[in-house]
């Protein structure tokens, strides 16, 4: 690790080519697959670098739909697996970076419950690589959208979810899991009475 | 509290056979604690069994409950209409609870779903040790606290062995890596205690009848029963 943090302009060019690397054959790829991503975003950090892609005029995909969590912690098992259930083609969670957490230890509890989900819908026949734990701070709007953007490309390289139904929306049935759980999307909503609570 | 974990899928599969409704029935006591099977666990089974149906297109619908406690007949009274309604019933509880659902709703079907392993205690968050034995007869008023029963892998009445070296057991596999050699444990405990005699009782042969070697056990309290 601590060599790779000594990057010279030879080693990031050997990095750049050495990321294409050679899969497992996959099925054909459907250009007109648009998934369908439920992303569980952090309040704090990965809700905030959402906001701040949105700034700086970052592009990444359409295909993601967020739920916005007081942290990441919040997120349970069943919240990940309702939303596969309901067909979502893949979920996220997105937290502060690891050791930053707002709460501590959420984003670390999160991980682990996201790698619990990957062992369970490997039992179900379903590809683990549907859900995926990402972190970055709310500085890093460029983090957000190239996380977006590397999972939507993931996904739409795995095809659709085998138990996607027709009439079954995913991002209302992932957060009618969650629940009271889920804060509002409008961040004016919170923003300034988060403020008088901060300790 | 007794402990219990999750059966692999494919073993819940093969139980649950073809059948149409399926009810996954937690208990929200014992198993609930260690993890294994309360109502959590018995939502997150329910959205497994789902998907793989959704995925295999056998059409079975699956719901999920939990009892307060599966082993008393009141709180499984409060279950009854969902498990009347369902082919199966998986259930999440420890062997009690399954076989108390079993004989109430007969000849419903109930269907294990975890494998009861021990009488543990949680010694930190997310890790049970085995403390007890149910063996019927508690020596451990003799060995400082700590039972040779279900502590020692011999479950020696007289220890400790030859194969215990710097505190540890000789039996040791990938899975049970460092056991505590029970008797080391006992013989520092009396130390502290200053009762080291009690090391040198000589115990004769543990009656093993009283515990489940000696057939299904059974305990009634005259004074309690109902007039």
């Amino acid at each position: 690790m601590a060599d790779a943090d000594v990057k010279t302009p030879v080693a990031e060019g050997d990095e750049a080519s050495g990321e294409a690397t050679d899969e497992a054959p996959k099925k054909p790829v459907d250009p007109n697959f648009e998934p369908e991503i439920i992303v569980f975003a952090c309040h704090y950090c990965a809700y905030a670098a959402a906001d701040l892609a949105g700034s700086m005029r970052l592009q990444y995909p359409s295909n993601i739909r967020m739920i916005k969590l007081p942290c990441t912690g919040k997120l349970e098992v069943i919240h990940l697996l309702r939303a596969i259930e309901a067909g979502a083609d893949g979920v996220y969670a997105a937290g502060c970076l690891e050791g930053e957490c707002h709460y501590l230890k959420g984003n670390l509890w999160a991980r682990k419950r996201v790698n619990h989900v990957k062992d369970l819908l490997t039992e179900v026949g379903i590809e683990p690589e549907r859900v995926e734990m990402y972190n970055m701070s709310s500085a890093e709007g460029a983090k957000f959208a190239a996380a977006a953007t590397e999972f939507t490309e993931r996904i739409k390289a795995l095809g659709p979810n085998p138990v996607k139904r027709p009439g079954v929306d995913a991002h209302v049935a992932a957060r009618d899991a969650l629940g009271d759980a889920a804060m509002p999307d409008d961040p004016a909503s919170s923003a300034a009475s988060e403020e008088g609570h901060a300790e | 509290m007794i402990t219990a974990e999750r059966k692999p899928l494919d073993e819940i599969l093969e139980l649950v056979g073809d059948k149409k409704k399926v009810l996954v029935a937690g208990c929200d006591t014992c198993v609930a604690i260690c993890l294994t099977g309360g109502e959590k666990e018995a939502e997150i089974l329910a959205s497994e069994l789902r998907i793989k149906a959704e995925q295999d297109g056998t059409g079975a619908e699956v719901e999920h409950t939990a009892a307060i406690r599966q082993c008393e007949w009141e709180y499984l009274d409060m279950i009854a209409d969902k498990v009347g309604e369902a082919d199966i019933v998986v259930s999440m509880a420890c062997g009690i609870g399954i076989q108390s659902m079993a004989e109430k709703f007969s000849p419903q079907l109930v269907v294990p779903a975890v494998n009861t392993n021990m009488l543990g205690m949680p010694q930190e968050h997310a890790l049970w040790l085995e403390r007890c034995g149910a063996c019927g007869e508690c020596v451990i008023g003799e060995t400082a606290g700590i039972c040779p029963v279900v502590r020692c892998s011999k479950s020696l009445m007289n220890g400790p062995c030859g194969g215990s070296h710097d505190g540890l057991c000789e039996v040791t596999t990938p899975e049970k890596e460092d056991i505590d050699c029970a008797w080391h444990l006992i013989w520092e405990r009396l130390k502290e205690q200053g009762r080291e005699e009690m090391m040198y009782i000589n115990r004769p042969p543990k009656n093993w009848s009283k515990s489940s070697s000696g057939g299904p056990r059974k305990m009634v309290r005259e004074e309690a029963k109902p007039v």
